[in-house]
């Protein structure tokens, strides 16, 4: 093909297909512009730059919508390489985008309730914000672990920032050094990881991976003792490293209680639940990618088993820290770090049924796991961003986050403590919220990968055990807002049924209610964005 | 009435009444949503009575008014209802009891509409525990029913309440996940996965024998055991029952005497046993020796209490005994694996089914009578009672008949069940038949030894002497009707029986059958072993 043959191409395919393709990050990339260029010209003294990051977070939420129409019509399953195969557009992207657009217009939407940051500081950290989940998205859609890195770079960096922004504030500071010094660590073994698999395997494009791994093990033992396959393994395990510090998995949590103290509420939720839902896009991608291999189907249930296992540890030890905390937010992160093992959980079940000889016949039980797992992240937004705007918003008014600044809050704001009680009890995973969902479809899979591995059996015990174990610290925070006395000297949160503040939370509520009460229309489009990965 | 209509209603009645009351009522106005709450309890009890006596079949075994909705058919979850007899008398005696117990919520002083809106959001929960025949089903609302009851005790509870609250959620909570764990074993080894959570349809699978291999059968049975035991309570894992029953509020420990504790029972006689029928066969010796130990041990601590709501705390654990004794005397031959005297354990379970109904009425009643010299007086110290029949002549009469209830006196309710049971444990093992009735002397002892301490005696020489004023129409109305109920059962207790014995005859052979194949697939593999 002649030089000016391939550039033609190129174009073509560009404006064609990738740019649509892209069109969510685009628009969300332009929305950063605008609201610097505001600045310039002094545009934001009239309109403020939480207005002009509500309307392009909604743009890219239309966005959004029209790709995903644009998906639903389509006869065949979509599944499209865009930019010359460095990133992937299909339902499980376009789900991402869906999940990381509703997320950032409800983030925004609390910042501008509770007033964090000031008009001054807003498109500073709207940008960062945007940034962010661009970085995000792009995690959900790689398909290169070029772009992986990439995608886990930009998402970071952002988020650095924005644990810092509140620049008077000592641990704030602390907190976000804390971050940055954990993520460049974590983020250069990952690099290295990438290199080894890059190395070995050739090529970076991860629809290839299982192909070039089937390669480097035949005619080996499929073991560990086969160098090229020690070395994969190697580099597995570094990338997972990274990812595991992304997800606040045990051993690699140490930086989330203490970014989430130091940062705002609001930065805490977003770190909670968005950064955790790009790593798992990445997560789920790379697990797939790396499965099915004929000859390495041993190691890689070994590898799920041993996902599975860090994920009863983290579970577990997410749970019984967070009995002894006194700071609201330190004990969301807890609970955080014991989720993202409830959804590792899900992570290992898909790597053990995948790689057994029997994958093509549970097909439909791989799908089903994914789907879990999306199900599980959709409403853990709404219960976990439910928390932390409480949280928030109850801080604007006592100045504290501590546990004991919410004593007998029932009295006067019953509103804002029924709908902690409604996000916390679906944390807890109680029927009939929306978090007993998605934890009985990961306990399902979990129990389904039984077959497969015995192990699965002891993380589904886990799980269940942690489910009571969490009850207590759950119920001390309800405890204290609802059967305790206000003390006297306690400063008031009159926050009303009417207000906006009311308005936001009860939405949030009633979402978390209602994923739990009809959850037929979300799990089948999360079951859609499972089925555009499968391989059968 | 259309059954779809009816069922839904009764199941939700409660839950639109507490929407009402939450968001109409002035929460000043406490007499308005008191009546209406007990209203709202009133029709449901009404609903219940028309589908007894109007659309109910006594003499039908199976399953009736079967209603199916799909719910979230990618999972294969349906909105499934049907009553049968075991159901029945059930829901009966919860929407009574509810009724009864609103009417005693008189009582409750403080943040009126929040005790109403969780107590009729209680009673959905254990209508639809009782009527759903969908195992997802039922445990959504076998949870749903955890978190009123929680706010109920702390709130509305005694000095130690939150502690009391918590250990009943976490006890219950952690019985429900081994539920949902077992769940998910059935749900995965269905051959037909659209009916992975149909208890109907699970049970007919058991019955062939082609639901889980033996030994998974013992797994879940066991798992399932324990969430009930939980919950009936039994020994030893009845600790949360009397922290709960003392702190709770009057009419919650009514609630929870009356209903909550049968759903154990309920729970085994639904789905353990006919689904797992080996489990419970293999396990019935374990039952029927936890059971004797749960009667003679709740009798001895009664005897030991000096707090009036803890001895009839206690006496729950005891009587619910009998209930588990009942259930598991399930003999077999262990050659022909067919049952021994199958007539006797349908009997055992008869009077288990009769002990859950009597001990519903007349515990609820000794809570109540508990109750009512608690709001006048405010202590409970048995030791400092005495001569209440002086002072108060119709209430001393009135908690001497629901004492002797739950006592055992032949033409009252106790009787009937615990003759029963006693009677089939006999053909199980004597021994334990012995142990199990010398259960009746203790019980009669720390009875009438209260009754002697509270009522008797020359005065009442406690605080607040002057307080003892006589009852007052609502609070005689109410124990007026359990212990009416109480002889009533008593004296015909065909009432109930007439009820129960179609659909217990046939969940009996059911489960004989069930237990036959798996004993004979057992057989099969281990011969095939031995070649």
């Amino acid at each position: 093909m002649l030089f000016p043959q391939l550039l033609d191409k190129l174009i073509s395919e560009t404006t064609s297909l990738s740019l649509p393709g892209f069109s969510v990050e685009l628009c969300l990339s332009a929305t950063i512009v605008a609201m610097l260029m505001m600045r310039l010209v002094n545009l934001d003294r009239f309109v403020p730059t939480s207005v002009t990051a509500v309307l392009g977070a909604f743009a890219a939420l239309v966005f959004t919508w029209l790709q995903f129409r644009q998906i639903g019509a389509a006869d065949a399953i979509v599944s499209q390489k865009i930019f010359t195969g460095l990133l992937i557009h299909d339902t499980f992207t376009v789900f991402f985008r869906a999940f990381l657009s509703l997320f950032l217009l409800l983030t925004i939407a609390l910042t501008s309730l509770t007033g964090i940051p000031d008009n001054e500081d807003g498109p500073d950290f709207y940008s960062l914000l945007f940034g962010a989940t661009i970085g995000l998205m792009i995690m959900a859609s790689a398909n290169s672990l070029l772009m992986l890195f990439v995608g886990v770079e930009m998402a970071s960096v952002p988020s650095y920032a924005m644990v810092g922004f509140l620049k008077g504030r000592k641990p704030s500071s602390e907190a976000a050094l804390k971050f940055v010094v954990y993520g460049a660590g974590a983020a250069g073994v990952m690099l290295y990881g990438i290199s080894l698999i890059a190395g070995v395997l050739g090529t970076v494009d991860m629809s290839l991976l299982a192909a070039r791994l089937g390669e480097a093990a035949a005619g080996g033992t499929g073991g560990l003792s086969d160098p090229e396959l020690r070395a994969v393994s190697l580099g597995i395990l570094l990338v997972m490293v990274g990812l595991a510090f992304k997800l606040s998995l045990v051993p690699f949590h140490f930086w989330c209680p203490d970014a989430f103290e130091g940062a705002s509420a609001e930065v805490a939720g977003f770190l909670s639940v968005a950064s955790k839902a790009g790593a798992f896009g990445l997560l789920v991608r790379l697990a797939l990618a790396l499965s099915g291999a004929p000859g390495t189907e041993s190691l890689m249930i070994a590898f799920g088993v041993g996902i599975g296992f860090i994920a009863c540890v983290t579970t577990t030890f997410g749970n019984l820290a967070a009995y002894s905390q006194t700071n609201l937010k330190r004990l969301l992160a807890y609970s955080t770090i014991a989720h993202a093992g409830y959804m590792v959980m899900a992570v290992s079940a898909l790597l053990v049924m995948s790689n057994s000889v029997q994958a093509a016949a549970m097909q439909i039980d791989i799908n089903r796991t994914v789907e879990g797992l999306l199900y599980y992240l959709f409403v853990y937004l709404f219960m976990n961003l439910g928390a932390f705007a409480v949280v928030a918003i109850a801080r604007n008014h006592t100045f504290s986050e501590e546990v004991d600044s919410f004593k007998g809050l029932v009295g006067q704001s019953p509103t804002l403590c029924i709908v902690m009680l409604i996000c916390m009890f679906s944390l807890v995973g109680m029927p009939p919220f929306g978090g007993f969902v998605g934890k009985l479809m990961i306990f399902a899979s979990a129990f389904k990968a039984g077959d497969i591995h015995w192990f699965m059996y002891v993380v589904v015990a886990f799980g269940a055990l942690n489910t009571v174990f969490s009850l207590v610290y759950y119920i001390r925070v309800l405890k204290t807002m609802f059967m305790d006395e206000r003390p006297a000297d306690a400063r008031p949160v009159p926050v009303h049924l009417g207000s906006l503040e009311s308005i936001y939370v009860v939405a949030l509520a009633a979402f978390v209610l209602l994923l739990g009460l009809l959850p037929q229309f979300l799990s089948a489009t999360a079951g859609a964005a499972a089925q555009s990965l499968a391989k059968f | 009435m259309n059954p779809e209509f009816l069922l839904t209603a009764i199941i939700f009645a409660p839950s639109v009444g507490a929407l009402i009351l939450a968001l109409l009522f002035d929460s000043k106005n406490a007499e308005a949503m008191r009546l209406f709450a007990f209203a709202t309890t009133a029709v449901t009890f009404g609903l219940t009575l028309v589908l007894w006596l109007g659309e109910f079949q006594s003499d039908a075994p199976g399953m009736q008014l079967e209603v199916v909705r799909e719910w979230i058919p990618r999972w294969n979850v349906y909105y499934r209802l049907g009553v049968d007899g075991i159901s029945m008398p059930l829901v009966l005696l919860t929407s009574l009891i509810s009724m009864l117990s609103m009417g005693a919520s008189w009582s409750i002083k403080k943040h009126i509409k929040g005790y109403m809106v969780l107590f009729l959001l209680l009673e959905t929960g254990m209508m639809g525990v009782f009527l759903a025949l969908d195992f997802f089903l039922f445990y959504v609302f076998w949870e749903v029913m955890l978190l009123p009851m929680y706010f109920l005790i702390g709130v509305w509870g005694g000095p130690r309440k939150e502690y009391a609250a918590i250990k009943f959620f976490l006890y219950t909570l952690a019985g429900s996940v081994l539920m949902l764990v077992a769940m998910l074993m059935f749900y995965f080894n269905t051959s037909v996965q659209a009916d992975g959570f149909n208890l109907i349809k699970l049970a007919e699978a058991a019955t062939t024998g082609s639901l889980l291999s033996p030994s998974l059968q013992i797994t879940a049975f066991i798992m399932l055991f324990i969430g009930f035991a939980i919950k009936l309570p039994a020994f030893p894992v009845h600790t949360w029952l009397p922290d709960a029953h003392v702190e709770a509020p009057t009419p919650i420990s009514m609630i929870l005497a009356g209903v909550l504790l049968k759903m154990g029972g309920y729970g085994i006689i639904r789905i353990a046993f006919p689904l797992c029928p080996y489990g419970a066969q293999y396990l019935a010796y374990a039952m029927v020796a936890i059971g004797v130990i749960s009667i003679i041990y709740g009798a001895f601590a009664a005897l030991a209490q000096t707090d009036f709501k803890r001895l009839v705390a206690y006496s729950s654990v005891s009587h619910m005994g009998y209930v588990l004794l009942g259930l598991a005397v399930w003999k077999i031959n262990e050659k022909t694996g067919e049952t021994m005297n199958s007539e006797y354990w349908q009997m055992g379970l008869n009077g288990a089914m009769f002990q859950m109904i009597a001990h519903g009425i007349s515990s609820a009643g000794m809570f109540f009578m508990v109750g009512v010299i608690y709001d006048r007086v405010h202590h409970r110290d048995l030791n400092k009672f005495g001569g209440l029949m002086g002072k108060m002549p119709l209430y001393g009469g009135l908690s001497a008949g629901l004492f002797f209830a739950g006592l055992g006196l032949p033409g009252l309710c106790g009787f009937i069940g615990e003759v029963f049971v006693v009677l089939s444990t006999w053909s199980f093992n004597p021994a334990l038949a012995i142990v199990a009735a010398s259960g009746v002397i203790l019980t009669a002892g720390y009875i009438l030894w209260a009754m002697q301490r509270v009522y008797l005696g020359a005065e009442y020489k406690g605080p607040h002497p002057e307080d003892l004023t006589p009852m007052n129409m609502r609070e005689t109305a109410i124990a007026g009707t359990l212990l009416t109920l109480a002889v009533i059962l008593g004296v015909v207790p065909a009432i109930m029986f007439n009820v129960m014995t179609p659909s217990i005859s046939r969940m009996a052979k059911a489960a004989e059958a069930g237990y036959q194949q798996s004993a004979a697939q057992l057989n099969q593999d281990e011969m095939q072993a031995q070649r």
